[in-house]
């Protein structure tokens, strides 16, 4: 149903460079609408680094990004943001010291009345901030209980309830399903194709073949700060996937002497 | 926040969380407890005369004077950052105006503003360096501390020909229409009809032994309350706590972090110009050790208040409160038999109290284990 829309974000020949070492060898990737882009990739492969160039946290040392067909340069997450692509982070971007509630607002508070007395809707945010995480399936005590109090996989439900109350257009996910158990991973694969239905364009990243296919419409692996190329459903295989992911060789001699169990 | 016990949904794992409980989340607990302490510590060994109308008043106005310093530093390291030269500026932002008000003869209309204005630049250059540095705000304002207190007394000298004491700043004031904000008492009518009535103590003459409320006290109360309101009821409050809980996640949450540090620079500088202009206006007279070690009280009475040293937690009440404990202790010890210079032994050891017990804080509300 994807095919043939114009992609909302489209990034080409993106280059990152740490000094001299070069997280990004010039990657292209896009996402169209109501799509889940999966990009995969072994730890250190570089796709943290190259969804915060889409994200507005780095700028990229070479490359270009078209959003909506325009050259986008964003000079900070603010202006990602409100183009309307949301991020989770891999570290989540949360404050422990501070509520669930101002976690779930920071940068986007809504304010009431105006003039001096501009502020916070504080009544509204904290019953946003329930409503959305018991559509997550997460119970909290109050909404201001500090988010240093969450259990990790709970931190990381509250990341991607915001992410997905403020992905306008885009939602990034960087490793969303790492830290969650067996229930909470299929909520968030089932918030990905729900999100995905409503005609946001969603880029998931994993190094979980099993969670990529099945939520991906697509695939792109990264391997080393370059793409092996991207993958449609239905053409590739898990088993190909992972040894793309792998570079190769090692995992089909490795996953031999396992017997197949990895 | 009422409305919450309506939608929170029950949890058979989560133990029910009394009012104790909560209160003691609270960072301006600690202050409260400490006022509540040293009151009754002075009310057993000083003089009863500390907490008539007029003791009150007598320890409150350097509690206002250093308070007003506090809730800014409270703010900055709520922001997660410090500011060393807000003493520096007290003296420096002194100079200025009264160099303004007695060497170029403006009228306080223009006066105040110009030192505010000044104040704000010096604490954004402050900022921006520490900003674009990426230094510790610790090291940058240490350099001020004394950048400031030397151009302080250079100036001077340069504005008096030599003397390190500016003076007629009384007789360049008096009769300014906006002189009655910045010095003297206020509700003088009130406390005389109070007086009239009875109410209060009066001298034989029936003129009231306390005159009026020190306009101090007055912009104390107001600062605490409007920067208690940014706190916790406006976005810039928020962003200031995320930008003081982690640099890092705050920006990649979309908060204008670097907007909001130089901001509470300048707000810092700008507290320091208050207490600069009041001060002067009282003193008719500016010298160049005005403020002098007044970082260190206000950072203190930031921390007493339950400020953390490490920034995104804390409260500017707690900064109020802290500051009446440090007018207290500092006027109550005149009131007892003790010798005064065991006020640093107790400011010492309070502070010491304060952070472990802040520390404690900290822990049960991030849940750390
Ligand atoms: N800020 C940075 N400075 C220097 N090197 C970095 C920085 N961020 C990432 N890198 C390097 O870039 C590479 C890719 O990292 P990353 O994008 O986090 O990988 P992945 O998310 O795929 O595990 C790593 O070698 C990492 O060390
Ligand atoms: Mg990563």
């Amino acid at each position: 149903m994807t095919q043939g829309t114009a992609p909302i974000v489209e990034m080409r020949n993106i280059e990152k460079h740490f000094g001299n070492i070069i997280a990004l060898a010039g990657v292209s990737f896009d996402v169209k609408a109501g799509e889940c882009h999966c990009l995969l990739g072994d730890n250190g492969a570089g796709k943290s680094t190259f969804i915060k160039t889409m994200s507005g946290v780095h700028k990229p040392t070479k490359g270009e990004i078209m959003f909506e067909g325009k050259e986008m340069d964003f000079s900070s997450p603010r202006d990602a943001m409100e183009a309307g692509i949301a991020t989770v982070f891999q570290d989540l971007a949360m404050i422990p010291l501070m509520s669930v509630t101002r976690n779930f607002f920071m940068g986007r508070e809504p304010t009431k009345g105006s003039g001096p007395f501009k502020r916070m809707d504080v009544e509204r945010m904290n019953e946003i901030t329930m409503t959305e995480m018991r559509t997550m399936g997460i119970n909290l005590r109050a909404p201001d209980q500090a988010v240093g109090t969450l259990s990790g996989g709970e931190r990381q439900t509250v990341a991607i309830a915001r992410a997905v109350h403020f992905g306008a257009k885009i939602l990034i996910l960087d490793e969303p399903t790492s830290a969650l158990g067996v229930r909470q991973t299929s909520n968030v694969l089932a918030t990905i194709d729900k999100v995905r239905n409503q005609g946001i364009g969603v880029v998931f990243i994993s190094h979980n073949v099993r969670h990529a296919l099945a939520v991906g419409d697509r695939f792109t692996v990264l391997n080393r700060g370059k793409t092996l190329g991207t993958a449609t459903r239905g053409e590739i295989t898990p088993e190909q996937l992972q040894d793309m992911m792998a570079g190769g060789q090692e995992m089909a001699t490795l996953e031999g002497s396992l017997g197949g169990t990895v | 926040m009422s409305g919450n016990e309506a939608i929170a949904p029950t949890d058979e794992r989560l133990k029910k969380e009394g009012f104790v409980a909560r209160m003691m989340k609270r960072p301006e607990l600690g202050a409260i407890a400490g006022v509540i302490l040293v009151t009754i510590f002075f009310l057993i060994t000083a003089d009863p005369a500390m907490f008539t109308l007029s003791g009150v008043i007598n320890f409150m106005t350097p509690a206002a004077q250093l308070g007003i310093l506090a809730i800014g530093a409270a703010l900055l390291m709520i922001g997660g950052e410090f500011d060393l030269s807000i003493g520096s500026m007290v003296a420096f932002a002194g100079l200025f105006f009264a160099a303004a008000t007695v060497t170029f003869g403006l009228p306080l209309i223009l006066a105040i503003p110009l030192t505010f204005l000044f104040a704000a630049a010096v604490g954004s250059l402050n900022g921006f360096i520490v900003i674009k540095s990426g230094l510790p705000s610790f090291i940058v304002t240490l350099a001020f501390l004394f950048i400031l207190r030397g151009l302080s007394l250079v100036g001077l000298k340069v504005a008096t020909g030599g003397s390190t004491q500016l003076r007629g700043v009384r007789d360049a004031t008096e009769g300014d229409p906006l002189a009655p904000f910045f010095s003297g008492d206020a509700f003088g009518g009130s406390f005389a009809w109070l007086a009239e009535n009875g109410w209060i103590d009066t001298f034989k003459n029936g003129t009231p032994k306390v005159p009026g409320l020190p306009v101090e006290i007055i912009w104390f109360v107001i600062i605490a309350l409007l920067a208690t309101w940014v706190l916790l009821r406006t976005p810039a409050g928020n962003w200031i706590f995320a930008a003081g809980g982690d640099t890092n996640a705050a920006l990649n949450s979309g908060v204008p972090v670097r907007r909001i540090k130089i901001s509470l620079f300048m707000v810092t500088a700008c507290c320091a110009a208050m207490v600069a202009i009041i001060t002067v206006m009282d003193a008719g007279s500016t010298d160049s050790r005005r403020g002098f070690q007044k970082e260190f009280e206000a950072i203190i009475a930031a921390v007493i208040g339950g400020c953390l040293l490490t920034g995104g937690y804390g409260s500017a009440i707690g900064a109020f409160f802290g500051s009446i404990i440090f007018g207290m202790v500092v006027i109550g010890l005149t009131y007892t038999d003790f010798d005064q210079d065991w006020f640093q032994v107790f400011l010492g050891g309070m502070l010491l109290i304060a952070v472990l017990f802040n520390n404690a804080i900290r822990k049960r509300v991030t849940g750390e284990r």
